[in-house]
This record gives C-alpha cells, structure tokens and sequence, in this order.
C-alpha cells in the first residue's frame, strides 16, 4: 500500500535556520532519507515552501477565484512530505516516526486510494 | 427435521456470543479483510434464519456459519473486477474449501491476532474498546451503546468507521514482533482494564455496578491470558480484575458506596480471591514486575486482611513506593499517600497531598481522601470545605450519599478537635 506522510508544523516552532540546532534537524532528515532508501520504502518526498508562497484556488460558476496564502489558516501548516511504499500501516508509522518535525510538529499519516 | 424460529434465534445468539471472535478471526485470516469478513459472516447469518428453521440446527454452528461465510467470500470475490488481485485470496478460500467438511469443530484460533487488530493504537481508545466488545465479546451493537450510554446509532456508525478504517488504512493483522509486542499487549491490557473500570466505576447512571462489563473484561482478561501464556502482566492484569470484582457485592449498601474499611468482609468472593491470588503468585515468580501485578499484590493484600485493622498498611506503602518508580503517576501518589495515612499517619500523608494540589485539583477521589485524612487528624473546617469541594466533583448518586453523610458527621463537631 502507499501512504502519505504530512508533516505540519508552527513556523515558529522547533529549531530556526542559522542555529546549530537547524542544522541537528536537517541531519536528522538525511538520516531518514537514508533509512528509506536503504529499505526502498520511499516513493517521493519533498519540503514546501512556507505558506506565504501558496496561492490557492477555487471555480465557481465557471470561474477561478485566486487567493493568496494557503487553504486554512491554521497555526500548523503543511511543510512537506513524503510518499511511502509499505505493506501494513505499522509499517508507514514506523518510518513516519523518524521525520524529525515529528518531535515538535505533527506528522499525519494516510493511505493513498487504489480504485480497483 | 426443523426448529422453531424461536429456538434458531437462541442457538444463532448463544453461538455468536461464545465464537463471533473465533470466527471473525478466521475468516479475516482467510480473507485478508475484517471488514469483509464481518460482512460475510452477516450474510451468513442471515442465511443460517432463513435454513435453520427448515433444515435443523447444524451440530456444529461455528462450523456451519464459516463454512457459508467463506463461500460468500468466495462470490463476492469471483464477482469482482479485479478478478487477477484477488485470486490468491481465492486459492486460499478453495483450499479452506476443500480441506474442510461440512461440520468441523477445528477452527484454528486466529484470535490473538485479531484482539491486536481491535485495540489497535490507530483507532480512538473508545473505539478500541467498542470493536474488542463488538468483536472479541460477541457484544451486541444495541448491548455496547447501552453500556456507554450512548445511541445504537452512533455506536453502529462507530464501529461501521473502525472497519472501514482497519481494512483502508491497512491496519495489520498479525502479531506484532521484537520491542512493539510489549507496547501493543499494553495497548489490549488498557482496553481490558478500561471495560472493567467502566463497568466497576459506572461514572454515570443509577446502577452503580455493570456487572457485565466486569465479567466481559474478566473474559477478555482470560483470553489474553491463554493466548499469552508467558507475558506476566497479562497474568497480573486477569489478577486485579478477579480481586478487584470480588469486593463487588459489598461496595454499596442501599445505593450508598461503602468504603473498603467499612465493608462486611463476608460479602467478598471468596474464591476469586483465591484464584486471583494463585494466578498473581505464579506471575510474580517470574521476576519481571510490573504495573498490573504490583496493583494486583496491593489488591490482594486488602483482600487478605480479615479485618481493616489487620491491613498490612506498611507493605502496601512499600508496593505503591515500587509503583511510583516504574510508573510515575499523581494518582499512584496520591493512593501512596492513602496508604502513608494509615501506616503511619494522617499528617504524613496531608504533607504528600500538597504537592498534588494542582495537578489534582479537579479530581474527586482527591478531595475526598484529603478531606478524609484532615477529618482523621482532627482538622474538622479544612476537612469540612474538603468534602464539599469532593461533593462538587462528584456525579454518582451512591458517591454523593457517602460523602454528604461524612459532611454531615463533620458538620456535627467543633472545628478543630478539643485539645
């Protein structure tokens, strides 16, 4: 089964750019990546930009309507993912658990559809 | 040969209540789908009203009601679309088929796997509690809301997601292997100890004792245990629950809860007693101590005591002390510090309640052994405003009726003893 892995977070959480802990988080995430590289479990994985890079849309009677920022205007915004191959949701968990975010972000974990 | 609607509901009951998770369990191992399997042994179900009542009850109805559920599986699969992904479910269906005949009575036990399905961390901790009821006790849908005091509609709609989650999540069903298996066995003895607890505690309602939830978790407890021979804290789980729920009778008297000191010793069951001592002894033998048996050995020392004077107060300090350790807690510190008023005294242990007052401080059971210790060591006005901060926080009438008659005998005396 494929799962996405969501990882939310406060901007103004966990460790900023230009610390010595940033850079603690980013060999965190190198760490991951080479774990699921290892186990060929990953089938993609990518971080965002932040949400004042989104612009979001919408058609109604016909028409897009453009706006900028995100979706919801939530605290913890989507700040990236990655996309797993993995037999049991354990699984998916197991490796969800080794996304550094996780630590002081959330990380949501849900199975892609398959349309038999 | 034919039977009465009448006696085909009963048998179909009683047949679901004793072996719904045997079956679920069997027919998820075939299937490799627990919602589909819960489908399947519906649709069995209902052919079994429709045929029993001409053909007879089946010697084996366990055997009978698999049997059909698999060949519904079996349809259902060689209907569907995706007829290539399915065929090795359907190889194994055939074979299933093929090897067993119509009535068996060996159903391989796949139940183990299942409770760990059910109780499953993914899943909401009141849905892991209704699905191992719904699942694993043959519950009734109608049974669980009820017992939850909830709508059959809701619970339905609950368990309805839970499935749906199970098999589109792909929640595993196997037993978990290496470091998660302890995590997970903890994950099903909490269930089994949440049961219980709702049906000792009744936190709502007039009936202050569900017995039947007590005895479901009892059920629970002792399948864990068979099918979990070696882990010691399912042993010591199955222990607390048997003491614990052999005190039953004497809890309340006239709907009022009556205190372990107070109660009339005669009324506990003594055989459970027995039992659950014997089965706490073994498990503590093999050296590997935890929550569950630590609980069971304070339980089983009140038990043992003949009187409430005879309790063995300073070992049941000595046990809680252990407890806080492993499994640091304010409620294990505050049942510490119960403990600590009775070994040695009420003020030692009004000075371990002062650093719980916040933590604590909305939590009813610590009011009412705070006020019951100021009470102890003569302080009447704190333990007058004590109690009726506990009568605040208190939503069981046969607590409420305790509490007020305490306040009342407080009220009666001077605010400080007379020196």
């Amino acid at each position: 089964m494929k799962y996405l892995a969501l990882i939310y977070s406060a901007q103004d959480a966990g460790p900023q750019p230009n610390t010595p802990e940033f850079g603690q988080l980013m060999g965190g995430y190198q760490a991951a990546g080479k774990k699921y590289a290892e186990d060929g479990v990953m089938l993609a994985g990518e971080a965002l930009q932040p949400v004042e890079t989104a612009t979001s849309i919408r058609i109604r009677d016909g028409k897009a309507e453009l706006m900028d920022g995100p979706f919801a205007e939530t605290k913890e915004q989507l700040g990236g993912f990655y996309l797993f191959e993995c037999d049991t949701l354990d699984d998916a968990i197991k490796y969800a658990k080794m996304i550094p975010t996780a630590e002081y972000g959330t990380v949501e974990v849900r199975p892609i559809m398959t349309f038999d | 040969m034919t039977a009465a609607p009448d006696a085909v509901h009963t048998a179909i009951d009683y047949t679901l209540r004793q072996d719904r998770g045997r079956l679920i369990a069997a027919l998820t191992a075939a299937i490799g789908d627990f919602e589909l399997a819960e489908e399947c042994l519906q649709d069995a179900i209902e052919a079994a009203l429709e045929k029993w009542p001409g053909s007879g009850i089946p010697k084996s109805r366990r055997g009978w009601l698999l049997q059909v559920a698999r060949r519904k599986a079996l349809d259902r699969f060689r209907r569907a679309k995706n007829l290539k992904e399915k065929s090795a479910q359907i190889a194994v269906l055939e074979q299933a088929e093929a090897d067993a005949p119509a009535n068996t009575h060996d159903i391989p036990d796949h139940r183990l796997r299942l409770i760990f399905t059910c109780c499953h961390p993914a899943l909401d901790e009141k849905t892991r509690v209704a699905l191992t009821l719904r699942t694993l006790g043959g519950l009734t849908t109608e049974e669980i809301a009820r017992a939850f005091l909830d709508k059959p509609a809701t619970m339905g709609q609950r368990l309805a997601r839970a499935r749906s989650k199970i098999s589109k999540a792909g929640i595993p069903f196997e037993i978990p292997d290496g470091e998660a298996l302890e995590e997970r066995i903890n994950s099903v003895l909490s269930v089994i100890y949440l049961i219980f607890n709702e049906g000792y505690a009744a936190s709502s309602g007039d009936t202050p004792i569900r017995i039947d939830l007590c005895e479901e978790a009892i059920f629970l407890a002792r399948l864990m245990v068979q099918l979990c021979p070696d882990a010691p804290e399912v042993a010591g789980l199955l222990a607390l629950i048997l003491l614990t729920h052999s005190r039953n009778k004497a809890r309340y008297r006239d709907g009022a809860y009556v205190p372990l000191n107070e109660q009339n010793r005669d009324l506990w069951d003594h055989k459970r007693i027995a039992e659950g001592q014997s089965i706490l002894e073994a498990a503590m033998k093999r050296g590997q101590v935890g929550p569950y048996q630590l609980q069971a050995a304070i339980t089983a020392l009140h038990c043992e005591a003949a009187s409430a004077n005879g309790t063995d107060w300073p070992q049941i300090a000595a046990l809680y002390r252990l407890m806080e350790q492993i499994a640091p807690s304010d409620i294990v510190r505050l049942n510490l510090a119960v403990a600590v008023s009775y070994a040695e005294g009420a003020e030692e242990a009004l000075e371990l309640m002062e650093p719980l007052a916040r933590s604590l401080g909305k939590y009813q059971p610590y009011f009412a052994a705070k006020a019951d210790m100021l009470r102890r060591a003569g302080q009447f006005g704190q333990a007058r405003v004590a109690y009726e901060s506990a009568l605040a926080l208190t939503t069981s009438q046969a607590d409420r009726s305790f509490l007020h008659d305490r306040l009342a005998v407080v009220n009666d005396l001077p605010k400080k003893r007379p020196s």
